[in-house]
């Protein structure tokens, strides 16, 4: 009983607003969704891929769900932006405030000295830096999905319309767009199943997995533990009570863990069936 | 002393007459008197009602052998009339003068129809024409012995009413007379000596061969011959003694049991046999070789249901001796089917089949080994060996994986038999029992099987187009047209034809999805590079994934009439090629058509574009990847380390609580 209350009752740190953790939860569903029928595609001439494309209902089916997944794609990425105006009206008030306040997601001097600071830190010649609300690494992950939106965004349009775009484009940029529609594509999937997987969730610190996006929680010693210059600056202006919460019922994590796990072990498979696919059977 | 008789009876009949004629014309008619109405060429009259020409040629009458007659001594029922005299006269009694013949002709078929009132019967002027009858010996008369054939047939003929409504027991008459030895020698060679109708059915005693007084009975046909074959009983001496052959005809062969009528043809028979003399032994069911004990008994009645009902024994055996005991003694040559059917024969002996039996190989099949011996059936019976849903499992006695022909072939088309009876081809003629499908012998021919490598061969790539388009007409059609025909002589590149794409026994239906994606293969074993890129397209990667929707070679291309992209007939010339993209992209615009179906990134050359597209991207790709793949590398040593540092402080935290917890532990215990 006195075991209980204790891990229930202390109050844990809000990391993460209710909207965006829907919106990461979509994120995850829309990008492997997005990774497993856009790869059969791509890595057609694998056994993977064939068995794989008749799991999902055939090229169609997966077409359907690559077509659908972008559109929550897209939905996302659109609302997030939504997201930014209102907070901008509501929390901050000016554009200024917004992306040159403390907590910008902007890279400042501050990253750059973070970023040096970590290397040494890594070669044991300095201590580990105080890290803020937002790391390098993670300001890195979030222009990434701008770039990735953009990028994949715009060509997986032109190869879902060609027609449309062929009446003012040469029919070639759809061999161009096809391109860098896959090895973008390659590129985010990778990027995300292995540097951002241990970044968040496979340190030795995290690991098996940080379940802060979901729950939006993480305990004050995790929270001073891992980023406390903005534990220190919370306390020095007195408002980390204010950032308090109460954590979540044991079956809510519980579940979000099996969710967590779903994801990253299709996160995994994917990355496994890539190399397999680059080295193996590469044509 | 009989003829000099005829002559003499002949002169008084002709004076009497010409007394008579010359008395009647003083009370009634010259012929200069008949000619003056009838010499009119518009002169009309009418019998039984109906309006017909009265005219009478006078030249030619005059000319006839009744030239020296007198109009009314035929015309009797005229005699003593008056000018102009009524319509509808009696006919001419011919008989009057020819009573002999007369009396024949009323006796034979011809007069008994007449006498039924059969409206096809021929009565005199039929055959002997009326004013200007001339003798048989002139060679413009109708009765001539050239002609004859000519005049029988005009009733005789196959197809006319008579043969069609009448019952004649023998068809084709002209036909197989006139190919007849007899009737080669009077039509062709001209020779007036050679027999014609009349000569053996006579002119006027024509009768049924079951009369026993027609010239062709069984009893007189012997007689009948002879009237030409003087003596021939001669030369079939050694047969039948001759004296039997006219006074038993009936327990002897008759020349037609030989010589079938109307048919008689240049053949030497070896010394004709007749089939019961071969069966008084070959009957018996008991009956063996002396040489390797095998049965030796002929079922007769499978002969006469065969397709040689009408052949006789010797025939095929020949080298009989009639004259021996046993006539068969004398044989010594296995029946050669070639004899008859020579052409077939030349055939075999090129192919395969036939060089094994020339090298005497113990696997050679010979024509018994598919037709069978005696009850040899045609290939349209369904009863036969060779007839089409018979025909593989006849050539799978040997070429069924294991049996005697399998074992020596060194090719790789294996298991044929088995992929065959699955293969579109094999489905259609086994299990749907379209006996249209196509089956071995259709492709291999039935006689002139031989290897793919022999040009002669049915089944060699210059002749195989040929060999499908016996049936599939259209697709070589197209196929000539296309490329790959084109291309012929003006490459050494070795093109495909049908069996390249469709396989050989393992054709499938072109509108499976197997065949489909496995068509891809096929046009990429020439066409290597083309079908790789393709592959690197979405329309390849969809149809590597073993989905059929996205377009395919053929879908643009074409498949029997793949033509030059060059060629402006072709799909995707110019003028085509958008309306090729429109069959799936209805959407569809001339720059859309400008999309690259066969794309690479690899060939900086020709797709620069493409290709620094793609190493811009890998760059930025790999760039990243070593960037965070440092920085992770070199974090998780740190992360490590510092995880180690954590958990040594939390346990120095922790180890005064523990201490104390083991002391209670152990006083417990105590």
């Amino acid at each position: 009983m006195e075991i209980a209350t204790t891990s229930t009752g202390e109050k844990e740190f809000l990391r993460f607003s209710r909207l965006n953790r829907i919106l990461h939860i979509l994120m995850i569903v829309s990008f492997i969704s997005l990774a497993l029928t856009g790869m059969t595609l791509k890595f057609s001439y694998t056994g993977w891929a064939v068995f794989l494309s008749h799991i999902l209902g055939g090229f169609e089916s997966a077409g359907i769900i690559h077509r659908f997944a972008a559109v929550v794609m897209f939905g996302i990425f659109f609302t997030h932006v939504y997201d930014l105006f209102r907070r901008k009206r509501t929390e901050f008030g000016s554009w200024k405030n917004l992306f040159l306040g403390p907590n910008t997601m902007l890279f400042t001097k501050n990253d750059l000295h973070d970023f040096t600071g970590s290397l040494k830190w890594f070669l044991n010649l300095g201590p580990r830096p105080q890290y803020g609300r937002w790391t390098y690494w993670e300001k890195f992950d979030y222009f990434a999905v701008f770039w990735g939106v953009f990028v994949i965004g715009s060509t997986g349009l032109m190869l879902w319309f060609p027609e449309i775009f062929t009446l003012i484009l040469p029919g070639e940029l759809i061999n161009v767009a096809t391109i860098i529609h896959s090895d973008e594509a390659l590129l985010a999937v990778g990027f995300i199943f292995t540097v951002h997987f241990f970044n968040t969730h496979l340190r030795p610190e995290k690991f098996p997995m940080d379940i802060v996006i979901f729950t939006g929680r993480m305990t004050l010693e995790e929270f001073k533990q891992d980023k406390p210059r903005e534990y220190n600056e919370l306390l020095e202006k007195g408002k980390l009570e204010e950032n308090l919460v109460e954590p979540y019922q044991p079956i809510v994590i519980r579940s979000v863990k099996i969710f967590g796990w779903i994801a990253l072990s299709l996160g995994f498979s994917i990355i496994v069936w890539i190399v397999y696919a680059m080295i193996f059977a590469y044509r | 002393m009989i003829s000099f008789l005829k002559i003499y009876c002949t002169i008084i009949f002709r004076i009497i007459f010409f007394l008579t004629a010359t008395a009647a014309s003083l009370v009634a008619q010259e012929n200069s008197d008949c000619l003056g109405c009838h010499g009119d060429r518009s002169a009309t009259g009418t019998r039984k009602g109906k309006t017909i020409s009265v005219f009478v040629d006078e030249k030619k009458f005059s000319d006839a052998i009744h030239g020296t007659l007198t109009c009314i001594s035929c015309h009797a029922d005229l005699e003593g009339k008056e000018f102009p005299h009524e319509d509808d006269l009696k006919p001419v009694n011919c008989g009057t003068c020819h009573s002999s013949e007369q009396e024949l002709h009323t006796k034979s078929l011809h007069g008994q129809a007449i006498a039924r009132g059969d409206a096809l019967a021929p009565d005199c002027i039929d055959c002997h024409s009326n004013h200007d009858i001339l003798p048989a010996k002139n060679p413009r008369s109708p009765i001539s012995p050239l002609k004859i054939p000519f005049l029988c047939g005009k009733c005789h003929l196959e197809g006319s009413p008579v043969q069609k409504q009448r019952t004649i027991h023998q068809d084709h008459i002209l036909e197989n007379f006139s190919e007849s030895i007899h009737g080669q020698g009077l039509l062709k060679k001209g020779l007036i000596v050679a027999p014609n109708c009349a000569t053996c059915h006579t002119a006027h005693s024509i009768l049924r061969h079951t009369d026993p007084y027609s010239s062709i009975a069984r009893k007189n046909i012997a007689k009948t011959c002879t009237q030409c074959h003087a003596e021939i009983e001669m030369v079939h001496r050694k047969v039948i003694k001759g004296e039997l052959w006219e006074k038993e005809a009936n327990v002897l062969p008759a020349c037609i049991d030989c010589h079938q009528p109307h048919k008689v043809r240049k053949v030497f028979y070896d010394q004709g046999m007749a089939d019961k003399d071969c069966m008084r032994c070959h009957d018996k069911s008991e009956i063996k070789s002396s040489k390797d004990s095998r049965s030796l008994y002929v079922n007769y009645n499978e002969v006469k249901l065969s397709r040689h009902l009408n052949v006789s024994c010797s025939q095929c055996h020949s080298e009989v001796n009639a004259s021996h005991i046993r006539p068969c003694e004398t044989i010594t040559k296995k029946v050669d089917c070639a004899s008859c059917h020579a052409e077939i024969g030349t055939q075999y002996l090129k192919s395969t089949h036939g060089q094994l039996m020339a090298k005497n190989d113990a696997n050679a099949p010979i024509c018994k080994e598919c037709h069978g011996t005696h009850g040899v059936l045609g290939k349209s019976d369904p009863k036969s060996s060779t007839f089409a849903t018979n025909v593989p499992v006849l050539c799978a006695r040997c070429h069924r994986e294991g049996r005697k022909a399998a074992t020596r072939y060194t090719g790789d088309e294996l298991q044929i038999i088995e992929h065959y009876t699955e293969s579109i081809h094999g489905k259609g003629l086994m299990k749907s029992g379209l006996t249209v499908t196509a089956m071995c012998t259709n492709c291999h021919t039935a006689h002139s099987v031989l290897p793919h490598a022999d040009t002669a061969s049915s089944i060699n790539p210059k002749n195989i187009p040929a060999t499908c388009g016996k049936c599939h007409h259209g697709m070589q059609e197209q196929f000539e047209q296309s490329i790959h025909a084109k291309l012929v002589g003006k490459t050494d590149k070795p093109l495909p034809v049908c069996a390249d794409c469709h396989s050989a026994h393992t054709i499938r239906r072109a509108d499976e999805t197997g065949f489909k994606l496995d068509i891809m293969q096929k046009c990429g074993r020439c066409h290597e590079d083309i079908a790789k890129t393709y592959f690197d397209t979405y329309h390849g990667k969809v149809s590597q994934l073993g989905y059929t929707k996205t377009a395919k070679c053929y879908d643009c291309h074409g498949s029997h009439d793949i033509l030059a992209i060059s060629d402006p007939k072709s799909r995707l010339s110019h003028d085509n090629v958008v309306g090729t993209c429109q069959k799936c992209h209805a959407g569809a615009s001339r720059r859309f058509a400008g999309y690259l179906t066969h794309a690479t990134h690899h060939d900086p050359k020709k797709y620069p574009f493409l290709f620094w597209t793609f190493w811009g991207m890998t760059s930025l790709l790999i760039g990243t990847f070593i960037l965070g793949g440092i920085h992770t590398l070199l974090w998780l040593p740190r992360a490590l380390k510092m995880q180690r540092e954590i958990k040594k402080a939390h346990l120095k935290k922790e180890e005064p609580q523990e201490k104390q917890e083991k002391d209670k532990d152990g006083n417990s215990n105590n």
